[in-house]
Order: C-alpha cells, then sequence, then structure tokens
C-alpha cells in the first residue's frame, strides 16, 4: 500500500519509533525513511553520531535512541523532510512533537491548529510552541506543537484554521 | 573560425561541473549556453538535494547553481561562459556551429568536446492535449520559481515520479491548490519521502489511473480520469472529473543528444534511459575519441549523477588534452566511486541496466 | 498571477516595462520572458495552430517545443518562452506560419 499512497502503515511508523520509556525521557529524533534511495545528509549533518547510514549512501539511516540527544540538526537537513522530533517528558497527557513546514504564513507561537496524519486528515487539535527559522536550517522552518499524548503515533503535519490545502 | 582546446555544450550540472573539473587541470574551456542565463535546470529547483555532501545534497538546486557558479568564476578566464549561444550544428572536423542572439552565426573547432545538453519533457497522447493550460511540468516549474507567476488556481499533476510530485509540493508552496497527482504505473515512482509530504498535506495520490480527456474551449477547464487495468487499458465506468485550470503533464524527460547524433557518434534506444543515447565508456567518452557526454543527454538521472558525471568528464578530457594533473588517478577513482554509490540501490537498478547498455 | 510571497524564494522584480498585447498596453517586469509576462497579464492563449486553429500557450518554457511563438516587433516564430521582454515591445498573437517581411 505505502508504495501507492506513500502513507506509511502503522507497523511501518510504530518499527520507526523508540519505546515509549525513551519517549517520556526527552527529545527523540523519529527518522521516517522507508525507502533505499541514495542520500545520507542526515549521518552528515548529526553532531552526536547517533544516525548512521554506513558505506553505502542507499541503505536506510538508523538512529541510535541512545545517542540521540533530540538536538533536531537533522530536521532541517533531511531533504525528504522525513524527520522529526518527539517529547513526552513535558507532561503526562501531551507530547511535543517538532516537525519541518515550509509554507507561509507561518503560524504563531500560542496558535490553536489542526492537528493533521500522514494521509493529510484532520484528527486533532495542535497548539503551537514554538517556531523556529534560523539561517542554519536555510528555509525550513521547524515548529513545535503539542497534541494530546494518544495522537503520537498518528500526529505528522498540521494546517492553520483559516486555510484549506489540497 | 575560432580554436580552442575544449567546448561544453551547455551550463546546467554536468556543463558546470565538467568545466570546472577540466579548468582545475588546466585546460582552457568555453562553455555554450543557450538561455539568457547559465545553470540550466537548477535555477528552477528550490527543494533540497539528495546524495550526499560530495554532490552538495541538502542545498537546495537554486543554490547548487550559484555555488558551480562561484566556482566556475575563480578560474578566471580559463572558464568562458557564452550565454544566448545556440549549437546548432556539429560535424565531422569538430566544428560546431553557434547561432547566438538569434542573429550571429559563426563557427567554433574544439580539439575535445563535452557534450552536456541535458533533456527536455515528454508529452503525452490524449484529447485536446494541446489546450493552453496544460503545460509540461518543467515548464510550470520555471515560470512559477524562476519568473513567480503562478500558473492558475487549481492544478492536476499528471504523473507521479520525482519531478511530478517535486513541483506539486512547489505549487503548494505557492499557494496553488493541487486536486490530485496521477501515474498510470501500480506504484507512485518518486521517492516516497516525496510522495509522503504530499500525502500528508491531503493531496490524493492516484496509481493506476489515467488522464482521459482534458475539456476547455480557449483554455484548459476540466479533466477527466479513469482508471487502468494491469495492461494500462482505461477501465470503463471509473471516470472522474476534476474542475482544473491547468495540468501538468510529468510523463518523464528525453535525452537531447541530437548534436551528437549529428557528429557520427553511435547512438542505441536503451529504455532504461529514457531514449537514445550514445555509447560511452566508463569515463563518458563517446565512439568518437575526444567527444564525452555527461548528465541527462547520456541518460535520464537525477542532478547528482549529473554532476559527478560532468566531473568525471572533464577531468579526462582535460587528460586527454595533455593536462593529467598529478592526483589524475584518486580523482578519477573518486567521482567513479561517486556515480557507483548514486546508482548502487534499488533506484539505480534500471539506471545500472541501462548503462550495460549503453557501454562501449 | 503574480506570486508575492514565498517560503523559499525572494522575487527581485526588475524595472517595470511597457509593451503591447495586440495593440493592449500591458506591463511586465526587466528580466521576465514575454510568455511569463503575458501569464502574469492572464493571457494563457499566444498563438493559433498551423491547420486546426487551435489555441496555443506555452508547452515547455525551454525554448523546446514551438509552442508559444508569436510575432514580436513584426517578426514571426518569436519563441516567446525564451525571450526577454523589452520596453515598447509589441507582442502579437500568431495564426498560422507567419511572414517574414
Amino acid at each position: 500500500m505505502f508504495e501507492q499512497t506513500a502513507v506509511a502503515t502503522r507497523e511501518m511508523v510504530l518499527e520507526k519509533f523508540p519505546p515509549i520509556e525513551r519517549i517520556d525521557k526527552g527529545p527523540v529524533a523519529v527518522v521516517e525513511c522507508y525507502q533505499k534511495i541514495p542520500c545520507n545528509p542526515c549521518q552528515t549533518a548529526c553532531p552526536f553520531g547517533a544516525i548512521q547510514i554506513g558505506a553505502d549512501i542507499n541503505e536506510i539511516p538508523r538512529r541510535d535512541e541512545a545517542l540521540c540527544t533530540g538536538c533536531g540538526v537533522c530536521v532541517a537537513k533531511c531533504p525528504g523532510l522525513s524527520i522529526m522530533i518527539v517529547d513526552g517528558s513535558k507532561s503526562a497527557g501531551t507530547v511535543e512533537f517538532r516537525i519541518p513546514y515550509e509554507f507561509l504564513p507561518l503560524p504563531q507561537v500560542g496558535e490553536r491548529v489542526l492537528g493533521l496524519d500522514r494521509a493529510g486528515q484532520p484528527i486533532c487539535r495542535a497548539l503551537v510552541k514554538k517556531v523556529m527559522n534560523p539561517p542554519a536550517f536555510d528555509r525550513t522552518p521547524v515548529v513545535t506543537l503539542e497534541v494530546e499524548r494518544k495522537y503520537l503515533y498518528d500526529f505528522r503535519n498540521f494546517r492553520r484554521e483559516a486555510e484549506a490545502h489540497g | 573560425m575560432r580554436e580552442l582546446e575544449l567546448l561544453i555544450i551547455g551550463s546546467g550540472p554536468a556543463g558546470l561541473c565538467a568545466a570546472i573539473s577540466a579548468a582545475s587541470s588546466g585546460a582552457k574551456v568555453l562553455i555554450l549556453e543557450r538561455s539568457f542565463q547559465p545553470g540550466g535546470q537548477l535555477i528552477k529547483q528550490t527543494h533540497m538535494f539528495f546524495g550526499s555532501e560530495r554532490q552538495y545534497a541538502s542545498h537546495r538546486g537554486v543554490d547548487i547553481a550559484d555555488i558551480l557558479l562561484r566556482r566556475a568564476a575563480e578560474f578566471g578566464d580559463r572558464i568562458e561562459l557564452m550565454l544566448n549561444a545556440t549549437a546548432v550544428g556539429f560535424y565531422e572536423d569538430n566544428v560546431v556551429t553557434v547561432l547566438k542572439d538569434e542573429k550571429e552565426y559563426f563557427k567554433i573547432k574544439a580539439k575535445s568536446i563535452i557534450c552536456a545538453t541535458g533533456a527536455f519533457e515528454k508529452s503525452l497522447a490524449f484529447p485536446n492535449n494541446d489546450l493552453p493550460g496544460i503545460y509540461g511540468a518543467g515548464a510550470v516549474q520555471t515560470l512559477m520559481n524562476v519568473y513567480g507567476v503562478r500558473p492558475g488556481n487549481r492544478v492536476l499533476m499528471v504523473g507521479a515520479g520525482n519531478i511530478g510530485v517535486i513541483v506539486s509540493y512547489q505549487l503548494m508552496q505557492a499557494g496553488i491548490q493541487v486536486a490530485a497527482v496521477l501515474d498510470a504505473a501500480p506504484r507512485i515512482g518518486a521517492y516516497l519521502v516525496h510522495a509522503s509530504k504530499l500525502a500528508r498535506m491531503g493531496v490524493p495520490i492516484l496509481c493506476s489511473h489515467t488522464i482521459k480527456e482534458a475539456i476547455g474551449t480557449d483554455c484548459l477547464e476540466a479533466a477527466v480520469v479513469c482508471r487502468v487495468d494491469q495492461r494500462f487499458r482505461p477501465i470503463p465506468g471509473t471516470e472522474r472529473r476534476f474542475d482544473v485550470d491547468v495540468m501538468c503533464v510529468s510523463v518523464g524527460l528525453s535525452p537531447l543528444n541530437e548534436l551528437l547524433a549529428m557528429r557520427g557518434a553511435a547512438m542505441r534506444y536503451v529504455p532504461q534511459l529514457s531514449g537514445t543515447v550514445p555509447l560511452r565508456t566508463v569515463d563518458c567518452e563517446t565512439s568518437i575519441p575526444g567527444i564525452y557526454v555527461a548528465g541527462d543527454a547520456s541518460g535520464i538521472e537525477e542532478a547528482s549523477s549529473a554532476m559527478a558525471e560532468g566531473y568525471l568528464a572533464g577531468l579526462c578530457a582535460a587528460a586527454g588534452l595533455g593536462h593529467v594533473p598529478e592526483d589524475y588517478g584518486a580523482r578519477r577513482q573518486e567521482y567513479l566511486g561517486q556515480l557507483e554509490d548514486l546508482r548502487s540501490g534499488p533506484v539505480g537498478d534500471r539506471i545500472r541496466a541501462g548503462m550495460k547498455l549503453s557501454a562501449l | 498571477m503574480r506570486i508575492t510571497q514565498h517560503p523559499i524564494l525572494n522575487f527581485d522584480r526588475g524595472k517595470e516595462l511597457h509593451f503591447t498585447f495586440n495593440g493592449q498596453p500591458m506591463t511586465g517586469y526587466e528580466g521576465e520572458t514575454v510568455a511569463a509576462a503575458l501569464h502574469a497579464a492572464g493571457v494563457k492563449v499566444l498563438a493559433k495552430s498551423l491547420n486546426l486553429h487551435r489555441p496555443r500557450g506555452f508547452y515547455c518554457a525551454i525554448g523546446n517545443c514551438a509552442s508559444c511563438q508569436m510575432i514580436v516587433d513584426g517578426a514571426p516564430n518569436v519563441r516567446t518562452c525564451i525571450t526577454l521582454l523589452r520596453e515598447g515591445m509589441r507582442v502579437e498573437t500568431q495564426e498560422g506560419k507567419g511572414k517574414i517581411k
């Protein structure tokens, strides 16, 4: 199905997530790269050696959850925008996501937006906590959003309420 | 008639890298570019490129054009770039005829020539496919990313390969709706990370679908699509209408290399490389000694491979002219290694098969 | 039809230029092609086909396909997708093959 829809199945997604204990300890990268393609900037970008591809740049990146600090440098570097940071350490009922968002206008901190799943369907509300767009991110802004914990494995994107994409 | 050492036709990623590589070996280079601006199709690529840092992965194509042009400029008069100059003929004595500014016509004779002429977009046959509003996906990318002009309000993308999917995403970045992306193939051809970007914005990607007809009088007003079976035959009763004012056709590229055919280089139709291509050695030399090919002109691939091929062709062409740098062997291995890396994975299967058929 | 804000690109439009399309005054910018300026003004039909006189727009935008040929300053068969706009240009829809004067 993935090859027809580009929407990852639940099993595929779960494989990319670290155990919930790790998520609850603090931020960690989820690298949703499912296909062997010649690409390795995530490995090059990681200052902690936490993402490994190896000598063959076609290999699928492996993220070491012990080495990953959730710094997020890789998020804006991935040409496929396949990486997000999840953090369950902030509260028992919510999780925080940091996702790349290359659209204008950028959301405002404190804004409530519509949370979307991997098929772009609205599933929840999300609260914008932070919007980062420093020169080092090279025009790939990264938005931090707070989402109810039950959407941990479903949330993947957001839409500002006033907009109707697609 | 002007006589020179090395002539490079085309200033896209392959041509620029070939020039940089040859000049760094000591060769003197003239680049012909038919457009009024250099960089080929890099100038409209707003997305980050794949590959490794050796091909500027993670940089946006438009910025890679600037990087390469700055590097080329560092060589001073060893690299001359002639814009608005179309190579229109290529003869047995290595004379290339050039049309400059649509009025001046003159000859250039070069000891060695690298053909880095790129590719053009294929079209698709369906009723009313000639209506204004139906454009090549790359053309729409030029209109919107080079000139900042919206192609319309709502787009149907025909073709879910890398270009179709990337241009769809870029349309949305420019604030234009994408009604759907369709492809007759049963699977998405693009890198799936690109396709997932669209999917999570709610854009339907319809595999096993084709365009049945376009509707409109003076311009496109709507398009009818339908499902196809495993043998690509339309399935009656599955028609769906999309009200769109733009349709992008992104059904692949064809290598642009008529000049090499005219010169008499051995050519072969290789479907895996998307068209008729010159036979070539591992060093990108064609069947005619001293005549090289690099980039999409030698078979459709990614810009990252075009750059690596350009470096290799530039190095080898310069060496053939007597400019053999001390690190010739190491550089050659480096570029060959880059190409092997880029082509070694599953998405490189087709390319590797094609390369076998076009190998000299 | 012009993009005013874009997440990746800045469009530094050049000097405003004045030209005519079938006698009608139009404006565009220095550094853009005739076809881009016309498209920005909402003009999509650039020519009529040779035999059936069907409307033609641009298709390839790299000067390869001949779909965008127009009469510019009296000269027919000008590929407007790769021809830069100039002040005072007279641009006309081309019907048929065009005549060289």
